[in-house]
């Protein structure tokens, strides 16, 4: 537990002070996107990582938050915090609602299920004219504010997105150091002998499903309000793809992969782009160069890459370390 | 070791008279299109034409003695990656104009930060939301879909037709069209029969026209982008549908009747002046614009240059004009855009003021109709 403690203090203290280095640059507004794709990349990992339940719907979810919070309070003048907190609610019942029937799947049904259900509500956004705007997108969302203190800037936008951060990979790393996550990592591994030993697998995976839900709902929220506008392709099939994409190569079932994986294929894209017309085929290619040699993502592989170059082997698995 | 001394005084040279030619005066433009993605078939010849319009300007000596540098972004017509691009032009680049993005969405996102940057934006793209109500700093140049829709009506007043069946696309440009289509009807005194939209992945419409078959409609009209009305095109003489067929700006390029093959034939719709420069009368105020910019993309890239190119054109046009004029700071190109006045450019004639950041009327559109697989002037 004491590592943990640690583990978690350098990571605060380097979310912290990273807008020292970028202040002033573009990369700090990349750097609130990192933040927002983190929480979402964490609540995937969540249901995906501990509990071992795939989903290729979460963009749903984190559209469901970005919609309640721009409509409630652009069209109907809500208090921004308090929508934010709706919108988390409502999702997270809706999540719970259809957690019961789509989480008695399993494997490649689950993933069709999921997937069926992030086109529908994408159809929804795009269809419900009235309402969202449609295609052409919803404008007009106001930022956050305290008092009179508003969120308008990359900075202040950047502590705005962290501080949610910080308090999800909280949430998240005491979780899964708790009972619950030791009883989600033995659904993953053994739903039935999970049962036997008296974990209720069936309510526990919706349980997850729906604060993952939660968690994508305020990602949202942060989003609307962040960009001031919305528009329903960035809330479609892309970004489930990327978010699945963002867990698995960052690891599998630990938090702090999560955020690398957010910070790479949110990075990435930008570093390459002196490569002009060929940054995608680049992009691709080290994508599978890393699913290929790195199987536990990067939180398993890059100490495994450190020890294999400073020939510290032991003779046992570099993945497995 | 002569001749290396020498290599590198003549290097080190070149890079000082490099970076004296720069502080001589470069101005710098940021470009957001989408290159990929999507919208690709907005972005590409938008880049284009930008490229080759600054290429020729500071080729001819510059603005007044100043180069222009472009600094282009592809934004791939995602929303997020535009405001992050254009964070980038106006911080890291210092860019003191940006030209796009390409489509309304991304236009839309990015509107925030050129307000609070205070750094000109002239989009290319056509959503009249852009710049209803006026925002200080953001401009246009495509034009407006309501002055496709008021020529078409205008039209159809002609040709004494008052009841009109409608088909649009569920997309930006569709509902955008459906949109103003629906404003504009009562106007004009045209009934709109029916209203119906389709997707835009569908392969087939035979089920919306039938219902349009069994309705009183005297004309449809079709609001998308390729290939949805093409499609219609060709279940409509499938069907045996008599009514005339009106389209978008939408389709106006070749691709159109490329698809739709001989089914295009005798359909009408409001397009951009680009695709009948020959043929418009010589006392046409844009011929010479339209003509020469028609012959430079055709040289530079050996494709037919389009209106999309056109709204990139005008757009370094404008700015270039307001440069003329004197302005060099973000702040005095915003003012001197506003006092362009009668800029006959490719997508119609501009004039801009304080309440009007769109700049065109109708007369930026004209009606044409397909005939032997080309576009000629409609009566």
């Amino acid at each position: 537990m004491h590592k943990e403690l640690i583990k978690y203090a350098l990571f605060s203290t380097v979310v912290l002070l990273a807008p020292l280095q970028f202040s002033g640059s573009y990369l700090l507004n990349v750097l609130v996107f990192v933040g927002i794709h983190t929480m979402l990349a964490v609540a995937l990992n969540l249901l995906l990582g501990y509990a071992g339940q795939i989903s290729l719907g979460h963009g749903a979810f984190f559209g469901l938050g970005a919609y309640l919070s721009g409509v409630l309070t652009a069209t109907y003048g809500w208090n921004p915090w308090l929508t934010m907190l709706v919108a988390a609610l409502v999702v997270g019942g809706i999540a719970f609602g259809i957690g019961f029937p789509i989480l008695r799947l399993k494997g490649h049904y689950l993933a069709m299920a999921t997937l069926g259900m992030g086109i529908i509500v994408y159809i929804v956004f795009n269809e419900w004219v009235e309402l969202t705007g449609g295609p052409s997108g919803f404008s007009g969302i106001p930022s956050l504010s305290i008092g009179s203190f508003v969120f308008d800037t990359d900075l202040k936008n950047y502590y705005l997105v962290w501080s949610f951060v910080l308090g999800c990979v909280l949430l998240s790393v005491n979780l899964a150091n708790s009972r619950i996550g030791r009883a989600c990592r033995a659904i993953h591994d053994a739903e039935v002998a999970a049962r036997v030993v008296g974990v209720n697998a069936r309510l526990l995976k919706v349980q997850i499903f729906a604060l993952s839900a939660m968690i994508c709902a305020i990602a949202g929220s942060l989003y609307a309000h962040v960009m001031t506008f919305i528009a329903p392709p960035s809330f479609g099939f892309n970004i489930s793809v990327e978010l699945l994409t963002m867990v698995v190569i960052g690891g599998l079932g630990s938090i702090y992969g999560s955020f690398l994986g957010a910070l790479l294929l949110t990075l990435l894209p930008e570093f390459l782009r002196f490569m002009h017309d060929y940054d995608i085929v680049f992009y691709g290619g080290l994508l599978m160069v890393m699913t290929i040699f790195m199987p536990g993502g990067l939180v398993r592989g890059i100490p495994a890459l450190f020890r294999k170059l400073s020939g510290l082997r032991k003779g046992k698995g570099a993945a497995h370390a | 070791m002569r001749t290396r001394f020498m290599t590198m005084t003549m290097a080190a040279l070149l890079l000082l008279s490099a970076s004296f030619a720069c502080a001589a005066g470069t101005i710098k433009i940021g470009g957001l299109f989408s290159v990929t993605g999507p919208p690709a078939f907005l972005g590409e010849p938008e880049r284009n034409t930008a490229k080759m319009v600054v290429d020729q300007i500071n080729k001819a000596g510059g603005i007044k003695g100043q180069k222009l540098e472009l600094i282009v972004y592809d934004t791939a017509g995602d929303a997020t990656k535009a405001v992050q691009m254009a964070t980038k032009l106006i911080r890291d680049d210092k860019v003191v104009a940006i030209i796009g993005p390409s489509t309304t969405g991304e236009t839309m996102a990015v509107i925030q930060i050129a307000e609070r940057e205070r750094v000109p934006l002239i989009s290319c793209a056509a959503g009249s939301r852009i710049t209803d109500p006026v925002k200080r700093y953001v401009f246009k140049t495509a034009q407006n879909d309501g002055l496709a829709v008021s020529k078409i009506y205008e039209h159809l007043q002609q040709q004494k037709i008052n009841r009109v069946a409608i088909l649009t696309v569920s997309d930006g440009f569709g509902s955008s069209g459906r949109e103003q289509l629906k404003l504009l009807a009562a106007k004009y005194g045209i009934q709109l029969l029916v209203d119906d939209t389709y997707g835009p992945k569908d392969t087939d419409m035979t089920a919306q026209l039938t219902k349009i078959r069994g309705s009183q409609a005297q004309a449809l009209i079709v609001w998308g982008t390729n290939p949805g009305p093409a499609v219609i095109a060709r279940n409509a003489k499938q069907l045996g549908l008599k009514l005339p067929l009106y389209m978008s700006h939408g389709v106006s390029s070749k691709k159109f009747i490329a698809l739709a093959g001989d089914t295009a034939e005798g359909v009408k719709l409001p397009s951009g002046k680009v695709i009948v420069a020959d043929a418009l009368p010589k006392k046409d105020p844009q011929k010479v614009a339209l003509l020469s910019f028609v012959k430079d993309y055709q040289n530079h890239y050996r494709q037919e240059g389009d209106h999309f190119g056109g709204h990139a054109w005008d757009a370094v046009m404008l700015l270039k004009g307001a440069i003329e004029r004197g302005a060099t700071t973000a702040e005095a190109i915003r003012s001197g855009l506003e006092t362009t006045r009668s800029f006959h450019g490719i997508g119609g004639t501009f004039t801009y003021s304080s309440r009007d950041h769109a700049g065109l009327t109708k007369d930026a559109f004209v009606m044409v109709e397909i005939r032997n697989a080309d576009w000629i002037l409609a009566k």
